[in-house]
């Protein structure tokens, strides 16, 4: 690219998004693969005159389908030629989010709907206007089709290519019309991903791809205890192994590079380090639930506070109080974290699959004590985020490892380092109390919630840690919901669906609970209890019936249920298990989801069957532990994935929506999968399991039932129905 | 080092490397075929498989010692867009990958499972298919997808039979 170029770019993106559009980065991104000039219409959209169109594109691809769905909003307004429809990653600069600039919170549809609509349809007007003048008519006498301006009533025609470069001189208009739903072409049709044959033929490029002349592989020996530091180490036995280059140490432990990554990991088990292993050396899974039962003794900040609770308890026909909690889970992507670096003297590359380029971006420019225009994030695909790909020590740890070697360095996690040096979704243990009335309906909600934050507190409070539970759409008329942070060194992070992923289940199991307490059916009390919630009402109110809720199960099957709202959109799972000597197999969920406009009902169905995926590996075997301040899991063998065998068949029915605008869809599907298939384990076996995950609990609470029940029998007592 | 010599892809193929090093990491770092992956290091999840002698093996756990005079298959050499094979077909037409990241493995377990049975009950596809991870969930687009290329393979051999039968 031209400097003249780059200064219409600059001035493009400037004049269409009017909050200034600095590209970060010493070294520009092509123009085209072919050399050939390419004209910029706005940061989004570029034409070149043998009629390629460029998408420009913001948001990372982590498997949510960003690259097809994006490409959708572009094209049907630019009415550009589907086939010849190219896309690249975007830099990162202002105008496509820096600093946050990323795909993370359900957010990438939504936060694209406008300005990439209105990105196609501006291009799409310039170029009916170069073509009004050439032939000398209104813009109005003119249409566009599958990449050509139409004269209206004759058979001239120019295509987009043709007029690309005039066009481009053009004012960039103010503002534009865009389509009624009626109009759509492609928004709103299950079209086919645009990634899919680069990922079938080995072709797509993931940060661990990443290679280069003189490219050293690396892996990272850490503290095994939290907040630890390196006291003191020796390399001997390291620097004599095959194939080890350098061995360096940065601010978190000891690098080890070598010429392959094999070479690297044998090298790395040959250190021998002194840890000064810090405060955390002692921290245990059950020091940390000790230290949340306490926590809970005392008041929090309050999340939501309404209606006289007190009155509600002490009028109340009966009263139900229970205790739930949920471990730490690791993400464990497929691709472990990675990231590459080379370092010259004109400043910092960097390369990464990761979510938020601008925090990349970022955490580079502080590592390497470069100005931001001396760095450069190249996004690549992702092998998974699931909200691990957001912040994280990988880029700070791969640009200080490459500053020390002086080469260039792609910096590996192994699994080993994946799991037990994660930023994990934090623990959390909660206290709900419930008071029903005569009826049996639930009139007041109490909780407190003891957690490790998500984010920074503001006023003492995460809203993340109290999400999918103080939040809740439930009509109860009193609820009063508490904050206790728990204070650790911990790391914690997002992790697909974030709060809602522990607070749901805790919501909506206990609602299980209320059910039958009060002697309801529970798709019947939830739909009481939504009437001040209409859409999300409907969606169970079809699940229900899409899933036979009123009509017996299969022999040996049982059902449960859950829904909520989260992410913008709306979602009601129904789920058949069956429990075989405490082992719980899931045979089919049905999925009810109102995300409004479904852009793409294909990647639609992809994420709610993924996050219900998620979820469900989690809710039967999730479980990050901790001993002597050591993560306890390792490896896929003690921190299992869902398996195809265990696979339940998935039915997603995507509601059509009286919202014209997209909801989110990445984590929506996430949060309800757990306590439908709690609330399914309690109608197969009476238990009820407050305490995840299912595979370990549900065994040790079937045989206390057991137990319970033959007491019951030998003192002569009623058995539990 | 050991200089070994095996086939890949079709093609002879040298290396110079320790007889140790797993397969995974000769095919990743010293020739660049980076479409075989990395998952676990451990054969627990699937992403490095791999054909040795058309058998589906796990890379990350194959000393390329092993591998010395033996035939090698990476996705790189399953097909190409041009001559896709009838799982990478089956693949596309139903959009499995979502990240995309063990798709690799899955497409080459799928491929091993079809060359020796090539019409797989759901059992038979739960069997072969149980050793490799998808955490993007792609598990219910894969069966289908092992269904759909069971029918492609078997719609080339039926448009392959009558060649067959005209040479003898």
């Amino acid at each position: 690219m031209s400097a003249a170029q780059l200064k219409r770019r600059e001035f493009l993106a400037l004049s269409a998004a009017g909050t200034g559009a600095l590209v970060l980065g010493h070294h520009v991104p092509a123009t085209a693969q072919d050399g050939s000039e390419t004209l910029e219409f706005n940061p989004f959209v570029r034409i070149a005159p043998d009629d390629t169109v460029t998408l420009i594109l913001h948001k990372p691809e982590n498997g949510q389908g960003a690259v097809t769905t994006l490409c959708m909003l572009l094209a049907e307004e630019l009415d550009c030629d589907w086939q010849r429809l190219q896309w690249e990653f975007a830099p990162v600069a202002r105008v496509y989010g820096f600093p946050l600039q990323g795909t993370f919170g359900s957010l990438g549809v939504r936060t694209s709907w406008q300005p990439l609509r209105e990105a196609g349809a501006k291009a799409r007007v310039m170029l009916q206007s170069a073509a009004a003048q050439r032939w000398g008519v209104d813009i109005a006498q003119t249409r566009t089709e599958n990449g050509r301006v139409h004269r209206v009533g004759s058979t001239d025609s120019f295509s987009y290519g043709e007029l690309a470069l005039e066009a481009a001189q053009l004012p960039v208009p103010e503002t534009v019309a865009l389509k009624s739903p009626d109009q759509y072409r492609l928004i709103g049709k299950p079209t086919p991903r645009r990634d899919t044959l680069a990922k079938i033929t080995g072709t797509a490029r993931y940060g661990i791809d990443v290679r280069m002349p003189d490219i050293a592989f690396a892996v990272l020996e850490r503290c095994p205890v939290f907040g630890g530091r390196v006291a003191s180490f020796d390399d001997s036995r390291t620097r004599a192994f095959p194939g080890v280059i350098d061995v360096v140490q940065v601010g978190r432990g000891i690098a080890v590079l070598a010429t392959n990554t094999w070479a690297a990991m044998e090298g790395r088990k040959l250190l021998d380090i002194q840890w000064d292993l810090g405060p955390n050396a002692s921290l245990s899974s059950e020091r940390i639930r000790e230290m949340q039962r306490e926590l809970l003794q005392h008041s929090g900040a309050v999340a939501r506070s309404e209606g006289d609770v007190e009155a509600a308890f002490a009028n109340a026909a009966q009263k139900v109080a229970v205790t739930y909690e949920v471990p730490y889970l690791a993400h464990t992507t497929m691709e472990p974290p990675n990231t590459a670096v080379r370092l010259d003297e004109q400043g910092c590359e960097v390369w990464s699959g990761t979510q938020i380029p601008g925090i990349c971006h970022s955490s580079a420019v502080a590592a390497a004590g470069l100005e931001a225009e001396q760095v450069k994030v190249n996004t690549l695909f992702i092998g998974g985020g699931f909200g691990s790909r957001g912040g994280g020590n990988v880029y700070t740890e791969a640009v200080e490892i490459a500053m020390v070697t002086g080469r260039p360095v792609n910096l590996l996690y192994t699994r080993e380092d994946d799991i037990q040096q994660d930023r994990y979704r934090p623990c959390s243990m909660v206290n709900l109390e419930a008071a029903l009335d005569a009826e049996g309906w639930p009139v007041a909600l109490r909780g407190r919630v003891s957690c490790q934050y998500f984010q920074a507190l503001q006023n003492g409070l995460d809203r993340e840690a109290v999400a999918g539970l103080a939040d809740n759409d439930y009509a109860i008329g009193a609820q009063h919901f508490e904050y206790v942070p728990l204070e650790l060194d911990v790391p914690t992070n997002f992790w697909r669906s974030v709060g809602a992923s522990q607070n749901v289940y805790f919501m909506e199991s206990f609602l299980d609970e209320l059910a039958a307490a009060g002697g309801k059916d529970p798709v019947e009390l939830r739909l009481h209890l939504l009437r001040d919630a209409p859409r999300l009402r409907r969606v169970l109110e079809i699940a229900a019936e899409r899933a036979g809720w009123n009509t017996p199960a299969v022999p040996g099957r049982h059902r449960g249920v859950a829904c909520v709202s989260c992410f913008g959109s709306h979602n009601a799972q129904v789920v058949e298990v069956s429990v075989d000597q405490g082992r719980v197999r899931v045979h089919k969920v049905t999925c009810v989801v109102d995300c409004g406009q479904a852009v793409n009902p294909l990647t639609v169905r992809q994420q709610m069957e993924g996050g219900i995926v998620y979820g469900l590996t989690a809710a039967l075997r999730g479980e990050i532990s901790l001993a002597d301040g050591r993560v306890q899991q390792s490896n896929f063998h003690d921190y299992d994935a869902l398996r195809i065998d265990e696979m339940p068949e998935i039915d997603v029915f995507i509601v059509p929506s009286e919202d014209p605008n997209p909801g989110g869809i990445g984590e929506t599907s996430t949060p309800a999968i757990a306590p439908a298939v709690v609330n399914a384990v309690f109608a197969a076996t009476g238990v009820r399991v407050r305490r995840l995950p299912l595979e370990k609990h549900l065994p040790t609470l079937l045989a206390e039932s057991q137990q319970q029940d033959s007491h019951a029998i030998n003192s002569g007592g009623t058995i539990h129905a | 080092m050991a200089t070994i010599t095996f086939t890949l892809n079709g093609q002879p193929r040298t290396v110079e490397a320790e007889p140790q090093m797993p397969l995974l990491w000769v095919l990743r770092d010293i020739l660049n075929l980076t479409g075989t992956k990395y998952g676990c290091g451990m054969a627990l999840c699937g992403a490095c498989t791999v054909h040795i002698d058309g058998n589906p093996v796990r890379s990350c756990r194959t000393e390329i010692g092993f591998v010395a005079g033996r035939s090698v298959t990476t996705v790189e050499g399953l097909g190409t867009p041009d001559a896709l094979h009838p799982v990478q077909r089956a693949w596309l037409e139903l959009d499995v990958p979502q990240c995309g990241y063990c798709q690799s493995g899955q497409q080459m377990s799928a491929a091993a499972l079809l060359a020796r049975n090539p019409k797989p009950t759901d059992a038979d596809i739960d069997a072969a298919m149980r050793n490799n991870i998808c955490r993007c969930g792609t598990y219910q687009s894969i069966r289908a997808a092992i269904h759909r290329a069971a029918e492609i393979q078997a719609l080339a051999m039926d448009a392959m039979a009558p060649a067959e039968e005209g040479r003898v």
